[in-house]
This record gives structure tokens, C-alpha cells and sequence, in this order.
């Protein structure tokens, strides 16, 4: 069997530019949300060493309120020819947008497909916020009446089932908050740069909703993050060191949106037929994976993504989950680099996976040492969820 | 008169659907009935409420009563408020309710009592129909309590 026989995306398409604004929190831009996108779009134009003009598609996911086709007529692109948006909310969608992105490159359709995200909370509806209205209706009846409204009470009920059923204790949670902070201290683009977190105050900090303190809920921010991709071929000749994507998929589990929170398999981040569908698409294991982007709505859903992405079992979390296994440059398993979700931009995941680019072309603030495998989860819990890994070479073997 | 009421009026009223999805729910809640959907064909139970079933396909979805009783399958405890109208009102408690008896559904609702109470997954609760009459909206809830 010949690898070019596959119907694969395997090394197809690499990443070249990755850019972003200044991050912010939320209602500290003084840009609209349509410029901040404008800016990334253009920093990552530059950081590739393309000019604008070489734009020809557009991918986001979220529901993006920043239409391409506005975008290409304010840049003046000679041509558009691809755009494509992931469905739902929340930041499942941030790999898939880079899935599609990818495809459209690889079949063709256009050769320079930008994936963004410009998100100001400040200047439209916060997450964390419920509008008051007098009615409802959709799923969402089945919840509002009783007081449950936000993406942190939508997930806490399955993180606390996950906890029960393998007796997870608090502290595999704090890990993961306090090596965001920790890592974001050395990261002067991070919203929290400057402001680290001890154990201490993460014990102290209040209940947003139990088993999430504060620490383990991202934040709000204003800003956008945005990257290029494009074939091998014309990567190769470009500033940077192409970032290729060895697999990038998106998808759902058995009746993982079934309304009221009746997902048969319920106390899940959603990634279990995914997981191994993402490995076998990028021809490796999870012991090939380097360093991890694990998107951090609530430290809960990075908890069981590790579980489903078969980097820690389930009754290993308790001795596992600790800072100096998350930490980079050298700890077993280091994730969230750049202080992520929880301490650099909740950029809607977007800035893990620039992130992502930056450990494979060495240029991380907490490089991790010789990392060729590069993980990306996106969206943990909601429906669909994606991921992705990029790597410094076609393929890993 | 004035209902008590486990969480202050100001929320969002649940309104049946355009459409009639699940008009029936809300009309057997009035009238202090737990109703679900079952399928004429082959039985499964359904929840929440959709137009087909999602094991045979029937278009032929029925509404059965049910007995109000399940098991504590998740829960949590929300300290912080995300609507104003529950400014005062935290922490309160959301359960997630399995129904042994039709197919396993959940069921959300509030565990009524103590706010702080120690919450066991695994302990057996009953239904409680809670009447909303006092905005402009009228409807019944279905809250839970921990069966004694």
C-alpha cells in the first residue's frame, strides 16, 4: 500500500505565517472586533513573507461575526476563492477550521487559505453573561429555568461525573491552572504576563461553580489571532520553516448533542472516536507527541481530553497531574505553553494553535526541547470538537 | 397569591415550541404530570423532546407518563451568578436526574433544600412540581428532592 493511495491529509499542507494583535481584556481594545481581525490577518501575512494580495480563502469557525468577503474587499484581493465556516460555538471548531483550511488547499481550491478568529467581548456578548429575556425556548428551556446559562455550569456537571466515576481528586485541576499562570509568566504577549499564581491562591479563590474555582475558568478577552496555510511546495520557498499538518479532523461521538444533557456517554470531553482517528490519520501514537495545546474553556475538559487523547489513564491522573509533568522545557508531558486559554488570550483556542506552530519552529517562550510533534485539542466537551498535529517534517516515520 | 418558588422570578420562562415539539410536557407538567416521549414503534424512550426516534426512525413519537423517581446521576453547586436575577441567590444547586424506569433519560432540574448540602451521586430523588403563576408567563417546573 502506497502512502500517496490514501485519501489522507497527511503532509499535504503546511503552515506558514501565524500572527495576532495585542491581546486584551475584555473591553480593553481600543480597535473594533472587524480591525483587530484585520490586524492578525496582516501580521500573519507578514510573519509568512507573503503580501496580502496571495490571500485567496478564508476559514474561521464560532460563528465568527467578521464575514470573509469583507475582509477580501477591504484588503482588495484580486481573488477570492474559498471560504468556510465550522458550525457551533464555543472553540470546538478551531482545528476544524484549520481542517478545512487544509482541504481546500489540498484539493486545490485556493492556495493561500487564512484560518481566524477576532473576538471582542467587550464589544458584544460576554460568554460569561446571561441576557436577560423573558422567554426561552430550543435546548436551551430545559436548562435557563433552572439557573443554568453559562459554558462553566453547561460543563461542570460532566467534569464532576468524570471525577466521580475515577475518583479524581482537586488537585489534578489546579495543576493545570497553575502551569498556565506559570507558563504565561514567561510570555510577555499573556493577559496574565506579570501575574502568577500560586497554589495558595487557587485554594483561596472563589466557587465559580463546583468543581471549577476561578483559576480553572478562562478568561474574557478582546482581540484576534489568525495563520496561512498553503502546499509543501510553496511553503519551502517562504521566510519560515513550514509547520506541516500531519492530521487536522473534526467530529462528534454517539448522541454527544442529544438536548438536556443526554449524551449517552456523558462524562466525556468528547474525543474518544476522534482521538484515535487523529493519530491513525497522522500516522502516530501518542507517545510521538512532543508537547500539547489542550484547550482550557475549564481545566476539567483538559483533564479528560488527556484521558481521551491516551496521554495519561484515567487512574494515573492523581499522580500524574502535576505542574513538573506540564511544565516546559522538560517535563513528561508539557502543555499549554504559552499560559493559553486560563493566562495568555481566551482567543477561542486560535492562539494554542499559533502557539502549536511556534514549538516546531523552535520560537516559543517555553520551547520545549526538540519538539517535532505538536498536539492541538480544541473545544473539549462541546459538539463538534477537533484537533489537529503539526509537525517539522511530511511525516513522522 | 404568591408560589414559592426554588429559584427568584426574573429567569427566562420556558415557552412551548412554534412548532408543538413539546407542548404536551408542559401541559401534563401543569397539571402535575411527569410525561416523556416514547416511540410507538419500538418503544425507546426519548428525552429531550425530537421529532423522530432516534433508534428506529419512527416518525410516530408518543407521550408516556412516567413515575417521578430517579437516581442522582451529577451535579453542581453554582456560587457565582451569570443572570440578574440570581444576584442573591447563590450558591444553588443543579442536578442531573437518571430515570431507571424510562430507558435511563436525564432529567435536569434543582435539588430543592439546603443549598449546601452534602450532594451524593448515586442517592435516589423524587419529583416535585413547582408552579410558576406569578409573571406573565405560567408554567410548572419539575424539581427534584432527595427521596428520605
Amino acid at each position: 500500500m502506497t502512502q500517496e493511495s490514501e485519501p489522507s491529509i497527511r503532509g499535504r499542507v503546511a503552515v506558514v505565517g501565524i500572527g495576532a494583535t495585542t491581546y486584551y481584556k475584555r473591553g480593553a481594545a481600543t480597535s473594533p472586533e472587524f480591525v483587530l481581525g484585520l490586524e492578525a490577518i496582516l501580521n500573519a501575512v507578514e510573519d509568512a513573507g507573503l503580501s496580502a494580495g496571495d490571500l485567496d480563502g478564508f476559514s474561521s469557525f464560532s460563528n465568527d461575526r467578521n464575514e470573509p468577503v469583507r475582509f477580501a474587499s477591504a484588503l482588495g484581493l484580486p481573488e477570492f476563492k474559498f471560504s468556510s465556516m465550522v458550525w457551533g460555538g464555543g472553540g470546538g471548531g478551531g482545528s476544524a477550521a484549520v481542517a478545512n483550511a487544509a482541504a481546500a488547499v489540498a484539493a486545490g481550491y485556493a492556495n493561500y487559505v487564512v484560518v481566524y478568529r477576532a473576538l471582542a467581548q467587550g464589544q458584544f456578548d460576554r460568554f460569561g453573561q446571561a441576557a436577560p429575556v423573558p422567554t426561552v425556548s430550543g435546548h436551551k428551556k430545559w436548562m435557563s429555568p433552572y439557573g443554568m446559562f453559562s459554558p462553566g455550569q453547561q460543563y461542570a456537571m460532566r467534569v464532576q461525573r468524570f471525577m466521580h466515576d475515577h475518583n479524581i481528586e482537586q488537585d489534578a485541576l489546579k495543576a493545570i491552572a497553575l502551569t498556565s499562570y506559570y507558563h504565561a509568566q514567561q510570555n510577555p504577549r499573556a493577559v496574565m504576563h506579570g501575574r502568577p499564581l500560586t497554589a495558595e491562591k487557587y485554594d483561596e479563590s472563589r466557587w465559580i461553580v463546583e468543581p471549577f474555582h476561578l483559576y480553572d475558568c478562562c478568561m474574557e478577552n478582546d482581540g484576534a489571532a489568525a495563520l496561512i496555510v498553503t502546499t509543501p511546495e510553496r511553503a519551502e520557498k517562504l521566510k519560515q520553516p513550514p509547520v506541516y499538518v500531519l492530521a487536522a479532523c473534526q467530529g462528534s461521538d454517539y448522541r454527544q448533542a442529544a438536548p438536556a444533557h443526554n449524551a449517552p456517554d456523558y462524562a466525556t470531553s468528547n474525543f474518544k472516536t476522534l482521538a484515535p482517528r487523529l493519530y491513525e490519520t497522522a500516522g502516530i501514537t501518542p507517545d510521538d507527541v512532543d508537547v500539547a495545546q489542550v484547550y482550557e474553556n475549564f481545566t476539567g475538559g483538559v483533564l479528560m481530553s488527556i484521558v481521551e487523547h491516551g496521554l495519561c489513564a484515567a487512574e494515573d491522573v492523581n499522580d500524574f497531574f502535576k505542574t513538573e509533568n506540564f511544565r516546559a522545557p522538560d517535563g513528561k508531558l508539557p502543555i499549554n505553553t504559552s499560559g493559553g486559554n486560563l493566562a495568555e488570550c481566551y482567543m477561542h483556542g486560535l492562539e494554542l494553535i499559533t502557539e502549536a506552530v511556534r514549538q516546531i519552529r523552535g520560537s516559543s517562550t517555553n520551547q520545549v526541547r526538540d519538539a517535532k510533534v505538536s498536539l492541538v485539542v480544541s473545544g473539549p466537551m462541546v459538539q463538534p470538537v477537533s484537533n489537529l498535529v503539526l509537525a517539522s517534517e511530511r511525516s513522522v516515520r | 397569591m404568591t408560589t414559592e418558588t426554588y429559584l427568584p422570578n426574573g429567569l427566562p420562562a420556558p415557552v412551548p415550541e412554534n412548532d408543538g415539539l413539546d407542548t404536551p410536557f408542559w401541559e401534563a407538567a401543569a397539571r402535575h404530570e411527569l410525561v416523556v416521549q416514547r416511540c410507538n414503534s419500538c418503544q425507546n424512550f426519548q428525552w429531550g423532546p425530537e421529532w423522530i426516534c432516534h433508534k428506529c426512525h419512527s416518525f410516530d413519537i408518543g407521550w408516556t407518563p412516567i413515575e417521578g423517581r430517579g437516581v442522582l446521576y451529577s451535579y453542581e453547586r453554582i456560587w457565582h451568578p451569570v443572570h440578574p436575577a440570581l444576584g442573591s441567590a447563590c450558591p444553588y444547586l443543579v442536578i442531573l436526574v437518571e430515570l431507571p424506569g424510562a430507558g435511563s433519560i436525564r432529567m435536569l432540574g434543582n435539588l430543592l433544600g439546603d443549598p449546601e448540602q452534602e450532594v451524593v451521586i448515586g442517592s435516589e430523588v423524587e419529583a416535585v412540581f413547582e408552579d410558576h403563576e406569578d409573571g406573565k408567563f405560567q408554567y410548572t417546573l419539575v424539581q427534584w428532592r432527595t427521596v428520605q
